[in-house]
């Protein structure tokens, strides 16, 4: 566990108000994109579309200015603790990156690589991320889910998922 | 009893021998993914959701019932066994029953918990059969306004749960509610949030924020602050009680059942509420006080019972309403409607098979819960084992699988992620997951609803006040007011049990650091009580 202070739970200052700011900003965005809503011709009814997506964007924005003030009054919300989580270090930013950079590769191969594949990948990648080192190990469990996955959804369930470059031989 | 010769036609449907088996796999599954470190019932659910994708209605969702009963437990067994809850329903199971674990009293524990919530879910069951096709037929008197102001309070009471911080609930339900927005206003035909972003048009598919905000959120979350330490197991053996352990939990199991199911059933519940009730309440009838805090078995038998209780309670609103207040019934609603069935007070009328087949296999998914769980705790148990690297890794390979399979389509892998980021940031600042889930699923529900009320009344707000709903409307005005009347009321005025168990949920959540949030207008919450035992 990497132990930079930023990012700790004992140090969070007031990166909270992010948060806040979060808030304001989608919620300014609905009402805004609410407001700019074309006239319908089609509509039924005296509600229009764009009522409710005012209301939810006003909500977005007052919750956001309540939180900022909660904030700066000292109110901070506690991260979720788990059977796993062990609060109290730094945020490991380097292993998130890791299992995102896992998590793309599949999202951009599973079309052309195919999903045994580009699931392997995955799953390979993102305990290489969490730090297991049993490399062939984890290469043959990654290869049995994939290609297992794969046939239990497509023999199995009935639903296609991609096969890719191993056509022909799936 | 009409009830009870359509519930025996339920069962002529649940017990062919593939809905059966289908019920048997369900509680299987669901119990090994759910008593699998942080993964929560809802969670499970929602991994499993794309297996019942090739299947016909009734026999996926007897399954899904299978799933849903065999996650919960799953969740229980976790929290005995590693001391920390998956969610919010179990905290208080693992107060005692992980005292109980480390005394050697492990499999004591899950004993009472699995012969508890097979009592428990035994009853309720009966009770939502019962109970259930009477308030449909209420229900279906009931106008817009009235199913409008309901949802409203199902919105606010999911954001305001005991302990934890209003504004953050809000905050949660907001983006949700926005989440819900996206996609072609069925009733004028315009696009709503989706930035001419084509894949968006449809809506964001429920699957992939349910998975997003659960599962992907989850992974990055935990692998931000892994621990790299190996976590102790509690090795366990077969479950058994003794006759001492039957005499003390008899009584909490029935005791919890009734505390558990009313609070279900109203839409309003949520399991935390109940279950510290429940915790309360044993330690004030005990025979042995002294003992809580040390692993009483009173403690683990009461609040499993409720949990239990309070989710077969839960599927009354569910069922006659369309109106989930927890996450699993959240997930649970989504997968009835994606089959074109919408639950709600005709759903009896108009399905009988269907529902009372899904009653029915409730029934039998808690006969083969216990059947199972029983001689299968020691293989449970070793499932915690399981190395982290892989567990992880596992849950985003079969969340990605999940979201891919459902539309096939790469865009939603994507989504996937940027959800999962929200997930990760909800959870960094302690903002809760419900509301949000609840947002989306039930938001455009409650949208129909309101635009259906003012259309009945020509756009006048005053077509949204009517008798039941004004009565609604006070409850969320003093739900969301709470904090302020209470300063107001004398001291007395509030029950000792329930200050005393909102004590208890604040220190628990202090120690595990479960809950949502704590912040500044809380703090003015909790009624200091002297002299607890903790």
């Amino acid at each position: 566990m990497t132990s930079a202070p930023r990012g700790s739970t004992v140090e969070q200052g007031r990166s909270e108000l992010g948060v806040a700011l979060f808030l304001g900003v989608i919620g300014l965005v609905v009402l805004v994109s609410a407001i700019m809503l074309p006239e319908s011709r089609i509509a039924r009814g005296p509600v229009g579309p764009g009522a409710v997506p005012m209301v939810v964007g006003g909500l977005l924005v007052l919750t956001g200015v309540f939180l900022a003030v909660d904030v700066v009054r000292g109110g901070r919300g506690e991260p979720e603790g788990g059977e796993d989580v062990e609060l109290g270090g730094g945020t490991d930013w380097r292993t998130v990156g890791l299992l995102a950079v896992a998590f793309l590769s599949n999202a951009l191969l599973i079309e052309p690589l195919g999903w045994p594949l580009s699931g392997a990948i995955l799953f390979w990648g993102s305990a290489f991320a969490l730090g297991s080192r049993h490399h062939v190990r984890n290469v043959v469990i990654a290869l049995v889910l994939g290609v297992g996955s794969w046939y239990l959804f497509v023999l199995g369930l009935g639903i296609s998922l991609p096969v890719g470059v191993l056509k022909g031989i799936l | 009893m009409d009830s009870f010769s359509s519930l025996i036609d339920g069962f002529g449907t649940a017990l062919t021998p593939t809905n059966l088996l289908f019920a048997f796999l369900g509680v299987l599954l669901g119990t090994a993914i759910g008593v699998l470190p942080g993964i929560g019932p809802a969670m499970t659910l929602a991994l499993l959701l794309p297996l019942t994708r090739g299947l016909d209605v009734t026999t996926a969702l007897i399954m899904f019932a299978g799933i849903y009963y065999g996650g919960m437990y799953g969740g229980s067994t976790t929290s005995i066994l590693l001391n920390t809850p998956g969610e919010s329903a179990s905290v208080v199971t693992a107060i005692e029953g992980n005292k109980m674990a480390r005394a050697g009293r492990a499999s004591q524990a899950l004993a009472t918990a699995a012969i508890g919530s097979f009592v428990a879910g035994t009853i309720a069951t009966l009770l939502l059969a019962l109970l259930a096709p009477v308030v449909a037929d209420l229900a279906v008197q009931i106008s817009p306004a009235d199913t409008f102001a309901v949802m409203v309070l199902a919105f606010i009471a999911v954001t305001s749960v005991l302990g934890s911080s209003r504004v953050r609930g809000l905050a949660a339900l907001g983006i949700g509610l926005a989440i819900g927005l996206i996609g072609i206003d069925a009733t004028s035909g315009q696009q709503r949030l989706t930035f001419g972003v084509d894949e968006l048009a449809s809506g964001i598919d429920v699957v992939v924020v349910a998975v997003g905000l659960f599962a992907v959120g989850e992974a990055l979350w935990t692998a931000a602050h892994l621990r790299r330490r190996p976590l102790q197991v509690i090795p366990v053996g077969n479950p058994r009680m003794s006759r001492e352990d039957w005499r003390r939990s008899w009584k909490p199991w029935l005791r919890g059942t009734f505390i558990g199911f009313p609070f279900g059933a109203i839409p309003a519940g949520g399991a935390e509420i109940p279950t510290f009730l429940s915790y309360v309440t044993e330690k004030r009838l005990s025979k042995h006080p002294e003992e809580f805090g040390k692993g009483a078995i009173e403690g683990v038998a009461g609040p499993e019972a409720t949990n239990n209780a309070s989710a077969a309670g839960g599927l009354v609103p569910l069922l006659t309403l369309g109106i989930p207040t927890t996450a699993t019934a959240a997930v649970m609603l989504y997968a009835i409607q994606s089959y074109g069935i919408q639950p709600g007070p005709r759903l009896f009328a108009t399905e009988p098979e269907l529902v009372w087949g899904l009653i029915a296999s409730l029934f039998i998914g808690n006969a083969v819960l216990l059947l199972l769980n029983l001689p299968l705790a020691p293989l449970w148990a070793k499932l915690l084992r399981i190395p982290r690297p892989y567990l992880y890794a596992g849950i985003l390979f079969f969340a990605s699988l999940g979201a891919y399979a459902s539309n096939a389509n790469t865009f939603d892998l994507f989504l996937l992620l940027v959800i999962g980021g929200l997930g990760f940031m909800m959870r960094r600042y302690g903002i809760p997951l419900l509301p949000a889930i609840i947002g989306v699923i039930l938001g455009p529900f409650a949208e129909e609803e309101l635009r259906q009320a003012l259309q009945i009344s020509n756009g006048d707000l005053g077509g949204l006040i009517e008798p039941m709903s004004v009565v609604v409307y006070v409850i969320v005005a003093f739900v969301l007011l709470f904090p302020v009347v209470k300063r107001f009321l004398p001291k007395k005025a509030v029950p000792a049990v329930l200050s005393e168990a909102v004590h208890d949920v604040e220190v628990v959540h202090h120690q595990h650091g479960t809950t949502d949030a704590v912040s500044v207008e809380t703090s003015g919450d909790s009624p200091q009580r002297g002299g607890e035992p903790r």
